[in-house]
């Protein structure tokens, strides 16, 4: 583009000059072979949904899936061994993509979760059998109308929503370039290619299918709004610095160059298309994020979805997102350090308390546990204002560790189950404990870990978060944190409670008995929990080596 | 005419937009909302571009357009969902879940 620019005028734009080539673009292939193999993944699955006959779909779709996180998780660790994530961190694609530490932390994390998630959702021995074929949580024909006639013929015919896991690949892949992305434009482009599939996830439920059909209009009207948002901050930013690229704007930004251009000269006089451009584009990473005030959807959201979409999605979009963030915040918007900071600790403080304090209202497990990940994103903002090395390593470490207590603690909730499916209103979990003390049990090492009591993988995350904090001068807010931390505390104990210290129900619901799959899911979620709060120290020092952005 | 003068014709599009997202009632509407802020976005980013020189803005708004089809085609696909299960496309309706 640059070499059509130096042409020089406006006819110079799309005219080249006598002698002038046109330069085939320099793609680095192996830098960007996760994302690669993610979305080629994801391709194929759609060939084989469309070619495949329906009976042996879900086998495939699901060994795709599988077979495509662990070759791209596999292309990571080959990245990261080979220094790509420490001394020879580089940008790739033209510019657009960044391989260093933090993306390359994230985009494993971001693998691990969707091979998890793969697993939870190929889940086909909780439902009843329909029809003597066995069924997942998903809609048979989520185009027919909930409890028509075309519903019941779907059912009768055994059909099953195998498009799930493409779906699942392609969300995945939108969310491996978007910690990387190190332009405006990659940065919208990849928050829609992991939306969309999101969105029509959350629709795809096989029970309560009206909440589920409303889950997805809510999240997908709000997201598509919070979207435009995010693109209008691009336009502006691109306006204030002529360019989209992280480090050209970040040079505009702290006027590093003298600029002889007129134009650049003009538009970065002009503060109002930096600062509302900034916050334009900050408010739409912080909607994904659900923090408060931009978590209306969160609640609602993750009740609806069926519940592997809902731990799925809890734990990636927040992984995903917060990569984003970290990424705008520290490498595009360093020189306005002193703007941004306020208004984070506002945001912070806000997302911190409100998560805490209204979750205790809530009597769905579902909701209960969306409200305490809107506290947890606040815990997580503490440390991103940080503003320092040890800022960026402790969220990532956070994000490890949070990501996998959420998807064991939803694919627990799948197997509470009663007449009508999940019951998940918390008074059908009083006595649990009594009546499967070690489902009750690995439920109560997540909350704890959510609480972040010693020994779990929510101390340590949480400790290395306010003490990157605290070095980094908002000793204030890490007050609040712990604050919020004792609320949501209670809230979570008293499910504990609950659980082991109340008279089960008669007409209480009973605990379906998992394949392999979730059981494995559950397991892997237990031994991250308690390997991360025992033995912190090697990954720790893990996130501290990646905790380094390249500009 | 000076370029600024789009970009403030977009900021108007922009607020329109967003102030329909929030006032109108049915999913469609609110959707095609979406769009013209969408569009807007478009407009400022074209006319970044003349101002600028460069051509990243005009490239910016080819993608843009592509993704917003995309998400014409999620988005109808879940709104007529809801439409045929509730016949009513209001999002005042979709109140199944509350706090």
């Amino acid at each position: 583009m640059s070499a059509l620019v130096a042409a020089g005028g406006v006819p110079g734009l799309w005219t080249l000059a006598d002698g002038q080539k046109l330069q085939a673009p320099d793609i680095e292939y192996g830098k960007l072979s996760p994302t690669l193999i993610v979305l080629g993944a994801a391709a194929v699955g759609v060939v084989l949904e469309a070619f495949l006959p329906r009976r042996s779909r879900h086998v495939a779709q699901v060994f795709l899936a599988l077979l495509g996180l662990a070759a791209a998780f596999a292309a990571v660790v080959g990245l990261a061994a080979s220094g790509a994530g420490s001394t020879k961190a580089q940008i790739a694609g033209m510019g657009a993509l960044a391989v260093d530490g933090p993306a390359l932390f994230l985009q494993g994390t971001i693998l691990l979760v969707g091979i998890v998630g793969v697993i939870t959702f190929a889940e086909r021995r909780l439902e009843p059998r329909a029809h003597g074929a066995p069924v997942d949580s998903f809609a048979a024909q989520p185009a027919s109308v909930p409890g028509g006639e075309g519903e019941q013929m779907a059912v009768k015919a055994g059909w099953t929503t195998s498009e799930v896991f493409p779906l699942l690949l392609f969300a995945v892949g939108g969310m491996l370039l978007f910690p990387a992305a190190n332009d405006l434009l990659l940065l919208f482009i990849a928050l829609e290619v992991f939306s969309l599939p999101l969105y029509l996830l959350c629709a795809l439920a096989r029970r309560r299918r009206l909440l589920s059909q409303e889950a997805a209009v809510k999240y997908f009207l709000l997201g598509a709004f919070s979207s435009a948002f995010l693109l209008f901050g691009t336009a502006l930013l691109y306006g204030y610095a002529g360019t989209v690229s992280y480090s050209g704007i970040a040079r505009v930004v702290s006027g590093a160059d003298a600029t002889t251009d007129p134009v650049l000269a003009q538009t970065t006089g002009n503060d109002a298309l930096l600062l509302i451009g900034g916050a334009l584009v900050v408010m739409g990473l912080l909607f994904k994020v659900g923090a408060v005030p931009f978590h209306m959807w969160t609640p609602d959201v993750y009740q609806g979805a069926p519940t592997p979409v809902t731990g799925f999605m809890a734990a990636a979009t927040k992984v995903a997102a917060f990569g984003a963030l970290l990424r705008l915040l520290y490498v595009v918007l360093p020189g306005l350090r002193w703007d941004w900071r306020p208004v984070m600790w506002g945001v912070a403080i806000l997302t911190m308390l409100a998560g805490a304090v209204v979750a205790i209202t809530q009597t769905d497990i579902k909701r209960l546990l969306a409200y305490s990940s809107i506290a947890h994103a606040g815990f997580l903002l503490v440390g991103t204002i940080a503003t320092s090395k040890d800022g960026i390593s402790s969220v990532l470490f956070y994000l490890g560790a949070y990501s996998f207590v959420t998807l064991g603690a939803f694919s627990v909730v799948t197997l509470v189950r009663d007449a009508g499916g999940e019951a998940t209103h918390l008074s059908k979990w009083a006595g649990l404990g009594r009546r499967s003390p070690l489902l009750a049990g690995v439920f109560a090492v997540f909350l704890l870990a959510f609480a972040g009591i010693p020994l779990t993988s929510g101390f340590a995350g949480k400790f290395a978060v306010f003490k990157a904090a605290a070095e980094g001068g908002a000793g204030a807010l890490v007050v609040v944190g712990v604050i919020a931390s004792a609320i949501a505390a209670f809230f979570y104990l008293r499910v504990i409670v609950l659980m082991f210290f109340s008279e089960p129900r008669a007409d209480g619901p009973s605990v379906a008995v998992p394949s392999v799959l979730t059981s494995s899911a559950i397991a892997v979620g237990v031994v991250v929990t308690i390997v991360l709060g025992v033995a912190p120290q090697y990954f720790l020092e893990l996130a501290g080596h990646a905790g380094v952005f390249v500009r | 005419m000076s370029p600024a003068n789009y970009v403030y014709l977009a900021a108007l599009l922009f607020t329109i937009g967003a102030a329909g997202v929030l006032l109108r009632r049915n999913a469609i509407v609110v959707f095609m909302c979406v769009e013209l802020m969408l569009n807007a976005a478009n407009l400022t980013l074209i006319a970044f571009s003349r101002m600028h020189g460069n051509l990243d803005g005009q490239i910016m708004a080819f993608f843009v357009m592509v993704v917003a089809a995309a998400e014409v085609v999620v988005g109808l696909a879940i709104i007529v969902m809801l439409y045929r299960s509730r016949h009513s496309a209001s999002v005042d309706d979709a109140n199944l879940m509350k706090l």
